[in-house]
Parts: structure tokens; sequence; C-alpha cells
């Protein structure tokens, strides 16, 4: 009826020219091209899209050795000076440095170097807030925070860059200090990491030594001094402003932003904090150049990247690829595998304990780089793989990365104390299936309240993880209480009881 | 009198008193002590309370003053972490005198030093022994290798503790930490400083009663000060600690050399295992096979 009735569709020429005379006229006037039969009109709800070009390239993997940055990965040499300059290292630093901060950045900016630290933001225009309006006016000193506090579960790239290339932590931060105009460096490294901190303290000497670092560095006239500061065994002070409490001799616990740390960093100073992935391959990116990083990886997540293959695989292994590879390519090259091969998979936690798990059907076709694993509503982090085959217990893993997370939070926001009990208690109960179904939802929502609710990103790290089992394994959580509620004559009552609790005489909470 | 005074029904009410006692049974939780993350108070004992002197050695007054160094100097206490640990290594743990002696040196109320020490779990407020075993039990290790599930019962079987108890010699402390960073060599336990990675049931065994065997051959006591191979008295000489001022070590090779004897008693090296070096694939390379390249990468526009 209603069809019959409305006018007839106009054709989308003239519908163009009551909105745009101008165009079409002006297409008419010329006349030399012919008028296009269709002519696009933008809404304005369209959104302005060039043509689609297909991607350039379609494969990514199969980094080439000459490519890689991290030559020392499996210690092929020694982490000592000489074989250090000897593969590259602290190579015409002295002209990197005379280059100048906007140079140095806009190099950075070019290559799409995002920061590897887990967020992913980009490292040129993070370096870039350092040098804001009529900072050359500030006289206070300005630092560089190196954050080698690495805690997240699954990952372990930073301490074997520590142990086996301190030189180009080394040098990346007398590269990226000069970027951002700071005039010394703090290392601040997991007290765990006892070994490594010896092998970086000698390696900084060694520089010291050769004139790199310090006084004069490198005979460029600028002075730059790098320290160690060891921290105390906390996962919460791998975060930015939370590290920097630690380094001024406080409890670890994160501070509200703003200010930023730019601003207000370190000692009340102009600071930035940057993982020590991202520190160390600058160095390395501006002496081969821009184009040649950009030319790995995907649109917007350009580079190589340590990947850290742990868990249900037949050879776990730290390994340095290119951004963008396949999830199933990386862990069949390099990791030798899943046990039992890969249709034994089970799931994947593709980087790091904070970001969701995602089921096999996902990793099939899954792309290794942030935007990828954003769309799968998951996270690249830190690019540390966990594998997991058919065998393992998928509610008892995450159970256990909840239970981390209560250890772990600094206890500052209520919401994160709190709900990171809560919910390590709930996965606890439903690890053995003492549960009720609608607690997964009660779960989900309680996730739901903590994050964005909390000052730093420990409540979202600990959502996360929940949340992906919730979306992606909750038949298994029924199976669960299901199981309990067949072996045990009924299902649990809410808060873990027996179902015969009040039966036995148990006080058990109303209204069950 | 009362009964003059009261009407008589309320005398006829029974008397709470009298109702039969109905056995009331309160449950306090109890947590068990976790190494030191226990209890966040200090409680005075006989062998932690202020009345014990403690004061730093020659060696780290020395150590202190390059620490200061580091920091601006109106942020002297930016070094109480370090200055506790350093506390720590000397008096084996650390102590409310070790917190009082490094809140006099830094000149900050002790109350923000035992702020700093309750906040990190790697300050030991109580004693522990001389080896201090943490297993590391977070998902990327349970999952690993054979799983710290096995791991953790070979350490209970072998010592006979569970997590946050240390052995009656005092030579053993048990326990459960979280994620020590060295996932792909899972699992893993932590002896003092030293990572032991790539784990068996056998191996961790084998590596215990190795330690016993040394602290035996040694005479070393249980839990006295320094921890592992720091004290004087203690664990013989640490072989990594000659190589920290020729500059070469370092090397990755050199971790397998980076290993304790003590009186002809040898122990197995820290680092993997299970024989391969550290984190490459154990069925061999699949990457950095061919020539490592040098300075002739450069890039070719000329701009450097």
């Amino acid at each position: 009826m209603i069809s019959s009735r409305a006018a007839p569709p106009k054709p989308l020429g003239v519908l163009c020219h009551h909105i745009h005379p101008s165009i079409t006229s002006a297409s008419r006037v010329n006349g030399s091209a012919p008028t296009p039969k269709r002519q696009q009109c933008r809404g304005l709800a369209t959104v302005q899209d060039g043509p689609a070009q297909p991607p350039k390239r379609t494969h990514f993997g199969g980094l080439k050795d000459q490519d890689r940055i991290f030559q020392n990965l499996y210690g092929h040499h020694g982490a000592d000076l000489k074989s250090a300059m000897k593969y590259g290292d602290w190579y015409k630093t002295k002209e990197i440095i005379l280059k100048g901060h906007d140079w140095i950045i806009s190099e950075i900016k070019a290559s799409g170097l995002r920061g590897r630290g887990g967020a992913g933001f980009p490292s040129g225009m993070k370096w870039s807030f350092m040098n804001f309006k009529d900072w050359d006016k500030d006289t206070k000193p300005r630092y560089l925070v190196v954050n080698a506090d690495e805690g997240e579960p699954g990952t372990c790239k930073d301490r074997e860059i520590m142990r086996k290339d301190p030189h180009k932590l080394i040098e990346g931060c007398l590269v990226a200090g000069r970027a951002m105009n700071t005039s010394a460096a703090y290392i601040y490294i997991r007290g765990e990491f006892y070994h490594e901190a010896t092998v970086l303290q000698r390696a900084i000497q060694e520089a010291y030594k050769a004139g790199f670092i310090g006084k004069n560095a490198c005979g460029s006239g600028y002075d730059f001094d790098v320290y160690i500061h060891r921290g105390m065994g906390a996962y919460v002070c791998g975060e930015e402003t939370s590290l920097i409490e630690s380094l001024e001799g406080k409890p670890g616990k994160p501070r509200l932003k703003p200010p930023f740390p730019a601003a207000v960093g370190l000692f009340g100073c102009p600071s930035t904090v940057a993982n020590v992935e991202t520190i160390a391959v600058a160095p390395t990116i501006v002496r081969r150049g821009a184009n040649w990083f950009n030319s790995f990886g995907r649109e917007r997540n350009a580079g190589t990247k340590l990947f850290c293959i742990s868990g249900h695989v037949n050879n776990p292994c730290t390994v340095e690829e290119e951004m963008s590879i396949s999830l199933k390519e990386l862990i069949d090259k390099h990791a030798g595998g899943v046990r039992g091969g890969w249709d034994n998979l089970k799931a994947i936690i593709p980087g790091g304990s904070s970001t969701p798990i995602l089921p096999k059907t996902t990793c099939d076709e899954q792309l290794m780089d942030f935007d990828a694993l954003k769309d799968s509503q998951s996270g690249l982090g830190t690019a540390a793989v966990i594998v997991m085959d058919n065998s393992t217990d998928v509610v008892r893993a995450i159970s256990r990365l909840a239970s981390f997370y209560k250890h772990e939070s600094c206890g500052q926001c209520t919401p994160c104390r709190e709900g990171s009990k809560w919910t390590e208690q709930i996965m606890k109960r439903f690890e053995a299936g003492q549960a009720r179904a609608r607690e997964i939802d009660m779960l989900q929502e309680l996730t739901k309240q903590v994050e964005g609710h909390t000052i730093c990103a420990l409540g979202e790290a600990f959502a996360w993880p929940l949340q992906g089992l919730v979306r992606h394994f909750r038949p298994e959580l029924e199976q669960r209480v299901k199981g309990y509620a067949e072996k045990h004559g009924g299902e649990a009552r809410a808060g873990g009881w027996a179902h015969d609790a009040q039966k036995q005489g148990m006080l058990i909470a109303p209204g069950q | 009198m009362a009964s003059q005074i009261l009407p008589r029904f309320s005398r006829c009410v029974t008397h709470p008193s009298r109702l039969p006692k109905r056995s009331q049974r309160r449950f306090l939780t109890t947590t068990p002590r976790v190494a030191s993350e226990a209890l966040q108070v200090h409680r005075d004992s006989p062998e932690n309370n202020p009345s014990i002197p403690f004061k730093f050695n020659a060696i780290n007054q020395k150590l202190i003053a390059e620490i200061l160094k580091r920091y601006p100097p109106q942020y002297k206490k930016a070094a109480v972490m370090p200055l506790l640990d350093l506390g720590q290594r000397q008096h084996g743990f650390t102590s409310i005198s070790v917190m009082n002696e490094v809140a006099k040196l830094l000149e900050m109320p002790p109350m923000r030093v035992y702020e700093v020490a309750t906040f990190y779990t790697m300050y030991n407020r109580d004693p522990v022994g001389r080896f201090h075993v943490q297993a590391c039990t977070t998902t990327p290790c349970q999952l690993g290798g054979c799983g710290s599930d096995k791991i953790m019962a070979a350490i209970e079987d072998h010592l006979g503790i569970h997590p946050g108890q240390t052995t009656e010699d005092r030579m053993f402390t048990f326990s459960e930490v979280e994620c020590l960073g060295a996932c792909v060599n899972a699992p893993m336990v932590q002896i003092n400083d030293d990572y032991y990675e790539d784990l068996t049931p056998e191996s961790m065994v084998t590596l215990l009663k190795a330690l016993q065997a040394t602290a035996h051959a040694t005479g070393a006591a249980g839990g006295t000060a320094g921890i592992g191979g720091e004290s004087e008295t203690g664990m013989g000489q640490r072989k990594g600690e000659g190589r920290d001022q020729d500059g070469k070590s370092g090397e990755v090779d050199g971790q397998a050399a980076r290993g304790y004897a003590a009186k002809g008693v040898k122990l197995p090296s820290p680092g993997p295992m299970s024989g391969r070096k550290t984190c490459e694939p154990f069925a061999g390379l699949t990457s950095l096979k061919e020539e490592p390249w040098g300075n002739e990468k450069l890039r070719t526009d000329g701009a450097l």
C-alpha cells in the first residue's frame, strides 16, 4: 500500500542536483567529461572514503634475519660493548644526536612505531609531548623513565633484551632521551631480575667508560646519565604513574591523571615512561631509516615485534617477527606447533594475561597486530601468546589469573581492591562448579562496574580476561554448574552453599 | 522484695540465663601466613623488635653513598627501596631495626619506610631460610612444560613444608609467588636471586638435594644472616661475583658458568635445566640462523 502511494524514486542524479546544483551544473558546463550516470551523493552520515584500495601486501611474517633488530636474542654473542658495536650498536650515534630532537621524533613518527608496553600509543607522538611550548625556558631537569618492570604473566621479552642486548637499551635511552631533551634516564627494572640488573649495570659502566653516556655523551656536547632503579616485586608498578611513585620512594600506587607525567612526572619534573622494547628499537630505526621499519606489518601496525610463545606448544620460545603475522603461522613456524596439532587447540590468550582469551575458531584466522586483535575484542598487549590445548581447564586458568590480580591490586581504588577479591572468590567457586548459572551474568556485570572506574588500568586488566571467558566459554561455565548439581544432588546455593545446607541446619543467606 | 514490686507474670518468664545454652561457634577467618605478605602490622618478637641494633657494614655504607648519588639531593627518600634491599641482604630479612635505620639515614619519618616495606612483596618482614624457594604458579607456568602443580608437589614432598613455611633447620623457605617473567621457560622457581627454569619434578628434586648437600658440606647453618652466598660465613664462593668486574662476562653462554661451587660440591647452574641455553626453541633455531648484520645495513638516503 505504502509503496504504491509513494512517489516513484527519482534518479540519483536529479536528487543531487537539488542538493548541489553547482556541482552538477559545473560538470555540465565543462562538457568534456561525459556525465556519469550514477553520480555519488554524500549524505551527512556517509563516511568519506576513497575507493577501497586492495592492501599492498596480504601476507605477513617470514621476517628475514637481516631485518631482525635483536640479533642477540639467543645469546649468539656477548652482551659486552665490543660485540655490541660489532653488530651495529653505537654506530653514528653522535650524528643521530646532533640531528636534534625534531628530526629524531619525525623519524620515529614516520616509522609508525607504537609503544610496545601494551597500550600501543604512537611513540613519536608521545615523545613529542615532552617538547611542549616554551619547554626550553623551563629550568627543571627532565627525565626519561624506562619501564622494565615486566610483570605481565606470559611476557618475557624485556628480560631477554636486558640480559643480552643491554647496549641497545642504553643507546636507545640516549637517542630517545635526546629526542625528548631529557637530562637523565632511570631504568626501573623489576627486583626479581637480579642477574639482568647486573648485566645492565655492567653495560652502563662500559658505556660511561667509553664516553658514550655521561658528560658530553658521544662527543656531541649533550649530557646524559643513565641510572638503574630496582623494583621490589609489585606488578602494579608497571603502570607509568605508579612506577614514578615507586621511583620516588613511595608505595607504588598510581596517581590520577592529569597532570600527565609529561607535565608533572618524576620528582615533579616533566618525564616520560616508555617500555624497554620501544626504547631499544629506536636507534636501529633511526639508523636504518623509518621506511625500512614501516615496510613491515600492516598499515598503522608497523614494525617488528618480540613475541613470547608459552603454554601448550612444543617449543616455547621468544622470537622476533613481523607485526601482523598470522597467529597460526607464528605458532607453527617458531614454537613447533600446538601440542597434539592445531586441532588440539582450545584457546589462546594473545597478548599477556590482561587481554581477553580467544577461542580456536577466532585463532584460525587471527593476525597478530594491534588493530586486528582489537577487532577480535582482544588486544595485542605485550604480544605474549599463551596457548592452551584441549586438555586445559580453561576455567582454572582464568581463575588463576583472577587470583593474580587480587594479589597484585594495590588497594587504592575500591572497585579494583574489592572487585578483584570478589571475582577471585566467584571464580574459585566456578572452578568446582559451586555456583549458580545466573552468577555468570553477575560476574560479567561486576567486571563492567570495575572497568573504567579505577585510577589505573589494572581495573580493566583484571576485568578483561573474565569478560573474555564469559564471552567465549559460557557453555563451559554452565557445564561446571550442571556437573556439580548432578554430582551433589542439586545446584549450589548462592555463595557456594550446598543445596541442602538449610536442611542441615546451616544458617545461609535468606531469599534463595 | 522483687516479688512484691514486679507483677507475677514477669517472674514466670524464664530468665535468659536459664535458657539452655545453644552452642555458639564463631569462625574467625584465618588465612595461612604466606611469606612476607600475611601480616601488615609489626608484632614484636624475639628476633624482630626495635631494640635489636642494626648498622650497615662498611661495604654497604660505601654502596649507600653510591646509591644516593643517583637521585636528586632533595629527593633522598627515593633511595629507600635500594637501601631496604641492602639491609635485607645484610640482615637476612627486613626487620623493624633495618627499617628504622634506613629511616634515620634518609631522614624520613619511619612510617614512610614501613609503608614501603609492607607494600612490596620482596621485602621479607619475617626471617626466611637460607634458601628462599619461590615457585611461580601463575597461568603460563601452570600450563607450560610439565606444569607448576607437579613442581609444587615435588617441593612439598621433598621438603615436607607447604607454601609460606620454613623447614625446621631453617634452611629452606618455600613460597608460592606470582609471575616471575620467565614464561617461555616454564615452569620455574627462583631460589634467592637465581632463576631455575624448564623444571621437571625430577630436576627440581635434584636441585634441592644439591642445595642440601652443599649446605651440609660447608656446614652452613640455616637462617643465618645473609641470603645464599651473600654472607661471609655462608655458601662458599660465588663464581659469578668475580666475573662482574672483568667486563667480558654477561654473554649468555657464560650463564652456564654462572654456577656455584663450594667445598667440591657443585650446584646446578641457574638457567634452564633442560639443556637449552635461554629462550630459543628447544628443537633448534627457527630464526637468527644466518650471519648477523653489522654496520653495512645503514639507511641509504644519506640522512646520516
